[in-house]
This record gives structure tokens, C-alpha cells and sequence, in this order.
């Protein structure tokens, strides 16, 4: 008889996974070593599948995409972000990104298992039966997780930068992707990250113009204000004006600013009056 | 236990200084005549012979101890050595002693510069060319193909052959981590000199094909750049042109700066998404030394350059130890299988021997 586990025993089994992960380089790395590429892949991939299953157990239990409280958000965060890892390339994924993956994955995962009171209330049906402000929602938040890669290739970035100015370039620096690959990656990914934001917000721009009532004005606003953070950022780096360690400080804060956002949406739930009608976590 | 009949002798930088290892260089025909020569040699039933810069060693399997002198007689009178100076600083090893020593010189351990790998392609060039011959058995193969598994061993499972430990190479591995694969960057050699050359050659050798020089004197530079398949300009564009290059190598003699921060500016200006890496290799120093305040851009002068060959030799020696400790492993376990073969050619009647050696599997 197979074992059946519960939806938060697969998402514990799933950060277990990413810690072992980035426990794994932290040892390669102490040990002065490159840490294992292949090994980390394949415990970010297996980790994957459970955070998968752990999300997928929830989603039916709350009949929708889980996006009803801060744990929901923060793990589907975690899951978008390493979702994006396994697509970019094979020299990112040998070149430390994997183990500083592992290690934002482990740290969103066991940051949102161990805080109780981010799960305490569990919402069903919050996007009632429409499927377009599901879409939105799903959208907005891969999106951030999006952005969760830009901020990690972003202080990988700041840190090759660091180590080709000061002229550190031995130990684990040695390890790290070139500044222009950095560059380039962080371009792609913010520009991926806009563009799923955009279509999440158009999605939910032409549903709202029917129907206003149904959505809510605040959370609508914070996406939008994130969108326009990173359209700024984009335009910016196109035009050659935020270049460099400045482009790279601005994905960072822009991360931040999406989680941050997370928290805002996750209050205003609470204030609201009836939670069924929710319109999105963006 | 057996060690007399597997055997290394020969000479290496270790004791022998360079002007006695040019004594006892072999050429090409050198090295066939002697190995014809040696074929010869009553009791040695295999032999290999590795002859590089740095050292000359014969590899083999004999019948009995005395095997040996007959090597170094024969090779002493070929290159008419004095044979009292070469025992003098000849290495003589059997048994595992000698596997050790092979997997050491194959790994790179005990070579000058700890860590090259252009020895592990010259012991396994030593070693085909004496298959190729015949002069190999079931012993020699064994060694030797164990042997090469052990040396990539220590090559993956340390660090000795990480960082380059040469100034041009270090350059070049530095605009491998500015711009990744080095096929696309745009290189200006400032300088017709022979250190700029010799950097500019080793960028070519990492795949970089778009390579400009300029030097004070033009006809110079144009000889040098039909020599390195480059293109030449005139000194006097160097700066109003910089926004076109990506990695600026100067090695000139001017008394001044020649690279201002002032036209480093404007080429940035320019290109301002890409970076830009000097290596001034010029002394005095032809780049401003503001220019490395500058956003994406990225200055290494000659000690930069040098401090970094040293960490990095520095950490190769470091893993020497690391190294010899996986050597030690890998020869014991080799040695309790080369051991009963070679007592068993030991023990055998001398018409036995030949059918014993060859009764051997070929491979390990």
C-alpha cells in the first residue's frame, strides 16, 4: 500500500531536499572544491517533484491554484523560481547558480513550513469559478518567482564583479559564470519576468473592465506598481542607463519588492470581509 | 616480494641541471637507434622510453637487477655521457617504487610546474610509441594503462591543476571570466615586443580570432600581425578607436601613459553594456591607473598578473600532498596484482619467461 503523506510531509520532504542541496556545496566549497553540479541538479530535481506533489495535494484541497495565504505564496515563489532553473542552461546550472538556488529555495520553503501562523488560515475557492483571475494570480506570482532568479544571478553578479575589481579571482570566485553571461541572463530573465507579468495584468485589465466589482483595486495596484518597477528597470537597461552594478543592485530591490508586495496582499486579505471573492495575491 | 624485475631509470630535473639534461637529450633518430639498441639488451623483456625537457627515463621489465647498468651504458655511449657523472644523478626505482613514480610524472606531480598536463599527453605518446613497436607486455600495459587511470584520478579529484600559473595565461583566463568563450572578444595588442606577443598568442590558442596590433613603429606592427594572422593600425588611433575592442593588451616601452581615463570614458560611453579589460604589461605602466575606477571596467597590471600566477602555484603545491596521497592508494592496490606476475616471470626457466610474460592478459 503506497504511503500516503500529507500536503505540508511532501513540501518538508521537498525543503529536506534543497537544504541537502545547498549543504552539499557549502561542504565542495569548504572543502575547497567545486561543488557537484550534476549532484545538486539532481536533489533540485527530485525536490521539485515533491514541492510538485505537496503543492498539487494542497491545490485540490483548496480547489485552485494554492495561493490562498503567505506559506501558499512564498512556496509557489520557491517553486516558480526552481522551475526557471531547470529551463535556463547547462553552464548555469555547473556554474554555482544551482547551489545558490538551492539555497533560496531552502531558505523560502523552511521559512514558510516553520512560520505557523502564515498557514494558519486556509482558503478554498478564493478565485470562485473563474478561471481567468486564477490565471492572473498563478501569472503574477510565477512571475516572482521569476524575479527570485534574477535577484540570485543578480548578487552572483555583484559578487564576480567584486571579485574582478579587487582582484580576488581564486577560490570559489573561480567558480562563478563570467560577468557578461551574468549580464546577459539577467537581461533574459527580467525581460521573461516582465512579460509574464504583462499578460497576467492584461488578464486581469480585461476581466476587471466587465466586471469591477469582482476585483480588488488594492491588489490590482500593487501588481501594477511591481510591473512598473520592472518595465523601468527593463527600459532603463535597454537604453544603456542602468548598467552594471547599479542593474544588478535594482533586480535585487526588485525582488524584494515583489515579496514585499506578498505581505501587503496577504494583510489586506485579512481586513477584507469575505474571502471567497478574493481576487488575487498580486 | 618482487621488485626486481619492474624498473624506472633515468634522469630527471630534479638532479639534473638543465645544461646536463641538454647532454642527455635524445633527438627523433636518436631516440629510434637507441630503442633498436636496446631491443637488443639480454634479459629486458619490455621497455618504454619517455624523453621530454625535463627528463629521460626508461620504463621496463627485466630478468635480472643488472639490466639496468646495460641501459645506462648504452645510452651514456650514445650520447657519449660520461657514465660516473650520469650514475651520479641517475633515479633508479623498482617495483612500486617505480609505478609511483610513473603515475606521478603522468599526473603531473613531480614536474616542474606542478600540475601541467602536457607531460600526461608525452607519457602516453612514450607509451603508444613502444606498443606501436612491439616493446611492450603484459606488465608494461598493465602499468601503464593503470597508471593513466590513476593519474586522471588525481587530476579530477584535486586542485593541481587549477588557475594558471603563467602571467599570459593568466591574462587570458581573466577575460575568460570578464566574457566567458573568448571566440567573439576583440583583442588590441599594444606593442610589437616579445611578452606582448607571446600574450597575444595565447589568446589565439583559447579561440580568439579577432586580434589588432598597433606599435609605435607601423612597419613592426604589420610584421608581427602577418605573423600572427592579425591586422595592424597605427598607434595613433589606439584610443580614438578603443571603443571597438574588448580586451587591450599593452606591452609597450613608451615612457608615458598611452590608454588615458579620459579616452577610456568616451569608448565606454561608447559600449557601455560591454566590458572592457586591460592587461598593461608595460613597465612603466601604459594604462592610467584611474582607468580601473571606471564602471565595467577592468585593469590588471604586470603584478596583478604575477600575484595571481604565484596564488595559484602556490595552491597547486598546496594539493601535492592530497595528490601523492591518492598515487600511494592506487599503486599498493596495483601492485598486488603486478607483483605475482612479475614473480612468476622471476621464477620461470628463461625459455619459460617469454611464454609467462606473454600467457599475461594485455590489459588490466
Amino acid at each position: 500500500m503506497p504511503v500516503q503523506l500529507t500536503d505540508r510531509a511532501w513540501l518538508w520532504v521537498a525543503a529536506a531536499l534543497y537544504l541537502l542541496g545547498f549543504l552539499q556545496g557549502t561542504w565542495s566549497l569548504w572543502r575547497g572544491g567545486r561543488p557537484s553540479g550534476s549532484a545538486t541538479y539532481v536533489l533540485i530535481v527530485v525536490g521539485y517533484f515533491a514541492q510538485l506533489g505537496g503543492l498539487g495535494i494542497r491545490g485540490r484541497a483548496v480547489a485552485g491554484c494554492p495561493l490562498g495565504n503567505t506559506f501558499e505564496l512564498v512556496q509557489f515563489i520557491a517553486w516558480s523560481a526552481i522551475t526557471l532553473y531547470l529551463l535556463v542552461g547547462v553552464t548555469f546550472r555547473h556554474s554555482l547558480l544551482g547551489y545558490f538556488t538551492s539555497c533560496l529555495a531552502a531558505a523560502l520553503t523552511l521559512l514558510s513550513l516553520s512560520i505557523g501562523p502564515w498557514d494558519a488560515t486556509q482558503r478554498s475557492h478564493i478565485f470562485g469559478r473563474n478561471p481567468w483571475i486564477e490565471l492572473h494570480a498563478a501569472l503574477a506570482v510565477f512571475s516572482y518567482g521569476v524575479f527570485a532568479l534574477l535577484a540570485l544571478t543578480s548578487v552572483m553578479y555583484l559578487l564576480r564583479n567584486y571579485s574582478l575589481k579587487s582582484k580576488h579571482i581564486g577560490g570559489w570566485f573561480s567558480f562563478l559564470p563570467s560577468i557578461l553571461d551574468l549580464d546577459h541572463i539577467g537581461v533574459r530573465l527580467l525581460t521573461a519576468g516582465v512579460s509574464i507579468l504583462t499578460v497576467s495584468l492584461v488578464v486581469i485589465w480585461a476581466f476587471w473592465w466587465h466586471h469591477p466589482e469582482s476585483a480588488s483595486l488594492t491588489k490590482v495596484s500593487i501588481a501594477m506598481a511591481i510591473w512598473l518597477v520592472a518595465v523601468i528597470a527593463l527600459t532603463l537597461r535597454l537604453r544603456g542607463q542602468l548598467l552594471s552594478r547599479r542593474f544588478a543592485w535594482a533586480c535585487v530591490a526588485l525582488f524584494m519588492a515583489a515579496l514585499g508586495s506578498l505581505f501587503a496582499v496577504d494583510r489586506s486579505r485579512h481586513s477584507a470581509a469575505t474571502v471567497t471573492t478574493t481576487m488575487s495575491p498580486a | 616480494m618482487s621488485t626486481g624485475g619492474l624498473f624506472v631509470i633515468g634522469a630527471t630535473h630534479r638532479n639534473a641541471p638543465l645544461e646536463v639534461r641538454e647532454k642527455l637529450s635524445l633527438s627523433e633518430a636518436a631516440t629510434i637507434a637507441l630503442r633498436a639498441e636496446l631491443a637488443t639488451v639480454a634479459g629486458l623483456k619490455e621497455f618504454a622510453m619517455l624523453s621530454t625537457c625535463n627528463r629521460i627515463e626508461f620504463y621496463g621489465v627485466a630478468a635480472s637487477p643488472d639490466t639496468t647498468g646495460h641501459i645506462a651504458a648504452a645510452f651514456c655511449a650514445r650520447q657519449q655521457f660520461d657514465r660516473q657523472a650520469f650514475d651520479k644523478i641517475r633515479l633508479e626505482l623498482r617495483g612500486p617504487e617505480a609505478i609511483e613514480h610513473l603515475v606521478q610524472v603522468a599526473a603531473g606531480l613531480d614536474s616542474q610546474m606542478v600540475g601541467e598536463t602536457e607531460i600526461f599527453h608525452q607519457v602516453k605518446d612514450a607509451y603508444a610509441r613502444a606498443q606501436a613497436a612491439g616493446l611492450t607486455g603484459a606488465i608494461l600495459n598493465r602499468v601503464f594503462q593503470k597508471g593513466f587511470q590513476a593519474a586522471k584520478h588525481v587530476r579530477t579529484s584535486t586542485a593541481i591543476t587549477a588557475g594558471q600559473v603563467s602571467v599570459a595565461n593568466v591574462a587570458v583566463e581573466l577575460a575568460g571570466t570578464i566574457f566567458g568563450s573568448l571566440q567573439d572578444a576583440r583583442i588590441l595588442l599594444l606593442g610589437a615586443g616579445e611578452i606582448g606577443e607571446k600574450t597575444a598568442k595565447a589568446f589565439q590558442s583559447r579561440g580568439a580570432a579577432a586580434l589588432t596590433v598597433a606599435s609605435r613603429r607601423l612597419e613592426r606592427a604589420m610584421e608581427l600581425a602577418r605573423a600572427l594572422g592579425a591586422s595592424a593600425m597605427p598607434f595613433e588611433q589606439r584610443e580614438h578607436r578603443l571603443a571597438e575592442f574588448d580586451v587591450v593588451v599593452c606591452a609597450t616601452a613608451a615612457p608615458e601613459v598611452v590608454i588615458s581615463a579620459a579616452a577610456t570614458h568616451a569608448a565606454i560611453a561608447k559600449r557601455p553594456a560591454r566590458p572592457l579589460f586591460f592587461i598593461d604589461q608595460a613597465l612603466p605602466r601604459d594604462v592610467d591607473p584611474a582607468v580601473a575606477g571606471i564602471q565595467n571596467v577592468f585593469l590588471y597590471n604586470l603584478d596583478d598578473l604575477a600575484r595571481i600566477a604565484d596564488q595559484n602555484r602556490t595552491a597547486r603545491n598546496a594539493e601535492l600532498a592530497k595528490g601523492q596521497a591518492i598515487v600511494a592508494e592506487k599503486v599498493a592496490a596495483l601492485w598486488r596484482h603486478i607483483e605475482p606476475q612479475l614473480a612468476r616471470l622471476e621464477s620461470a626457466e628463461p625459455e619459460q619467461r617469454v611464454a609467462a610474460a606473454n600467457s599475461q592478459p594485455q590489459t588490466g
